[in-house]
């Protein structure tokens, strides 16, 4: 589903957020981007979804060289990928209803059929009864639930999230990330940038491990040591978007 | 397998096209309920552009009043036709009822050199001097009023056989004056032309101000649409839709106010024109001027929210 090969970003400051990273993920898994802050987890993920283009190397998802995708067709591109943000990115001016139904309309889907298919992503999300209310009125956690509602209303083959469960707390992350199971059982690739290192091993999937901008086999323990580390220096946030 | 999915192309295109136009009343609605929320920014933003309607619109019935009182004036101007010295009184009266037979010919007046002087005499105040003349110096004139439906042509037809008479020394017709002062209104029409242009230009720049204030304001709406893969054309059509109804607003209200002004002037005119015996009612503006007024406000506020939103829509992507 993705394949990143011997791809380098390079910033204006001329700081290298990935350096010659080649890694792939199949269709199907589910697979977790782990790592430290500024280890390139979120310029990963923002590559893929076309916010920014490698410096270097080739970035392909679904079979698309995203090279290939011009300025015109990324929004075409993008509406065929899920996206979960950590700050949820809902708009707080209409209810959750619109909000869940934004890339449908978007997309050009009909009234009946769009309101059929965000009923059906709300109660996957178990958020059916709240679909009038302002996302304001609605916790963090369920405010993240709207949020992957929206990811997957459109029905989309690969969904990437970056700290879906940063601002929660571990319950609500239990929450989410199976949901994220669920999706996932039902055929869709989940890629998923994550600090969240119990959490991952308790679902047992595969992680890639990321630090300084490449890939690195590293002894689970010193992971969760530096985890800790930054937990404790209060690092743990997500700085994509 | 083919049959099934040819039988539902038609059937599908026209949902596509029903949902299509769905979403765009939906989306014109909601940026009409934008506009209203804000009912006193956007009530200035509307009065401003209808006052930059109403403008040149008022000064284009003015003129146009003007040019429909003059054109009266113009036929009703009379000929004098001043007869040869020695034509004797009574030729010159049997000649005025040969004029007045004619069809293109209202009524002749016979002022006889004698009468001529009289009243030459009592408004010149020259009485001593006048004394002094063996001769009475003026000759007989006939002053001939066309008839109503005198066009300018039938006008200058009658001048020249008028003129062309045996006992005619000259004939005076004052249309000179009635065909500058149509030269003069031409170019005050032209003027306002050219002053509408410029006001258009000046409701382009507020209306295109208020959608790039618009656009700032939901600076983090459009970044997530964006992100969630909407097209610069899905998220540049609300501001149009804004700038749409600032500018049906704008027209609509522009024409109230012409309505208004021509209601107020209506007595007063009336009474002047009672004073000079005359029936003139203000013209006001007809359909197709009405339907050009909104029709301006509707372009201009559409163009303006298209510039403002192509100018600055496309730097804002997600971050």
């Amino acid at each position: 589903m993705i394949q990143i090969e011997d791809v380098t970003k390079r910033f204006a400051t001329g700081q290298a957020a990935l350096k010659n990273l080649s890694l792939s993920v199949e269709k199907g898994e589910m697979v977790f981007v782990t790592g430290h802050s500024g280890a390139g987890k979120s310029t990963l993920l923002r590559l893929i979804a076309l916010i920014e283009r490698p410096t270097s190397g080739q970035v392909i998802v679904d079979g698309q060289d995203t090279r290939r995708v011009t300025r015109r067709k990324i929004p075409a591109y993008r509406r065929q990928i899920g996206m979960v943000f950590q700050d949820h990115k809902l708009l707080y001016d209409r209810p959750v209803f619109d909000n869940v139904a934004l890339p449908l309309i978007i997309a050009g889907v009909g009234h009946r059929e769009a309101a059929r298919r965000v009923r059906a992503a709300l109660d996957q999300v178990s958020l059916l009864h709240k679909e009038k209310q302002s996302p304001e009125t609605l916790s963090s956690g369920e405010q993240q639930r709207v949020g992957i509602a929206r990811a997957i209303v459109s029905r989309p083959k690969l969904l990437i999230a970056d700290e879906p469960t940063g601002n929660l707390d571990p319950d609500l992350s239990l929450e989410v990330m199976r949901i994220f199971r669920r999706f996932n059982e039902v055929g869709v690739t989940l890629l998923i940038a994550s600090h969240d290192i119990a959490l991952i091993d308790q679902l047992g999937c595969r992680r890639i491990p990321l630090a300084d901008g490449s890939l690195q086999e590293e002894e689970e323990e010193d992971v969760v040591a530096e985890y800790m580390e930054e937990l404790e220096s209060g690092q743990v946030r997500s700085d994509w978007l | 397998m083919k049959r099934p999915s040819e039988a539902l192309a038609p059937a599908r295109r026209s949902g596509v096209i029903s949902t299509w136009f769905s979403r765009h009343v939906s989306t014109s609605i909601a940026a009409l309920g934008r506009v209203a929320r804000q009912p006193f920014a956007s009530l200035m933003t509307i009065l401003v552009i209808a006052v930059t309607l109403a403008l040149p619109a008022a000064l284009h019935l003015v003129i146009k009043n003007a040019q429909a009182i003059s054109g009266n004036w113009a036929n009703a101007l009379d000929f004098s036709v001043y007869l040869k010295q020695g034509i004797s009184e009574s030729d010159a009266k049997r000649l005025a009822g040969i004029i007045d037979q004619r069809a293109d010919v209202d009524q002749v007046v016979f002022i006889s050199a004698d009468e001529a002087l009289a009243e030459f005499r009592d408004q010149s105040g020259f009485g001593a001097a006048l004394d002094q003349l063996k001769n009475n110096p003026l000759p007989h004139t006939l002053v001939v009023r066309p008839s109503a439906a005198s066009t300018e042509k039938s006008m200058m037809l009658l001048n020249e056989e008028l003129s062309n008479l045996p006992e005619t020394d000259f004939v005076q017709a004052d249309t000179d004056w009635v065909r500058r002062f149509h030269a003069i209104l031409e170019i005050l029409e032209r003027s306002v032309v050219i002053g509408a242009a410029l006001l258009g230009a000046a409701i382009l720049v507020i209306i295109g101000n208020t959608i790039r204030l618009d656009i700032q304001n939901r600076r983090e709406e459009i970044e997530v649409t964006k992100l969630i893969g909407a097209s610069n054309a899905f998220v540049r059509r609300p501001f149009l839709y804004t700038g749409f109804w600032y500018g049906l607003g704008g027209g609509l209200l522009a024409l109230g106010l012409v309505a208004y002004g021509l209601f107020a002037l209506q007595p007063p005119v009336a009474r002047l024109a009672g004073l000079y015996g005359s029936s003139f009612e203000i013209l006001s503006l007809d359909i197709e001027e009405g339907l050009l007024i909104i029709g301006t406000g509707v372009f201009l506020g559409l163009t303006g929210s298209w510039i403002a939103a192509a100018r600055h829509m496309r730097r804002i992507e997600p971050r």
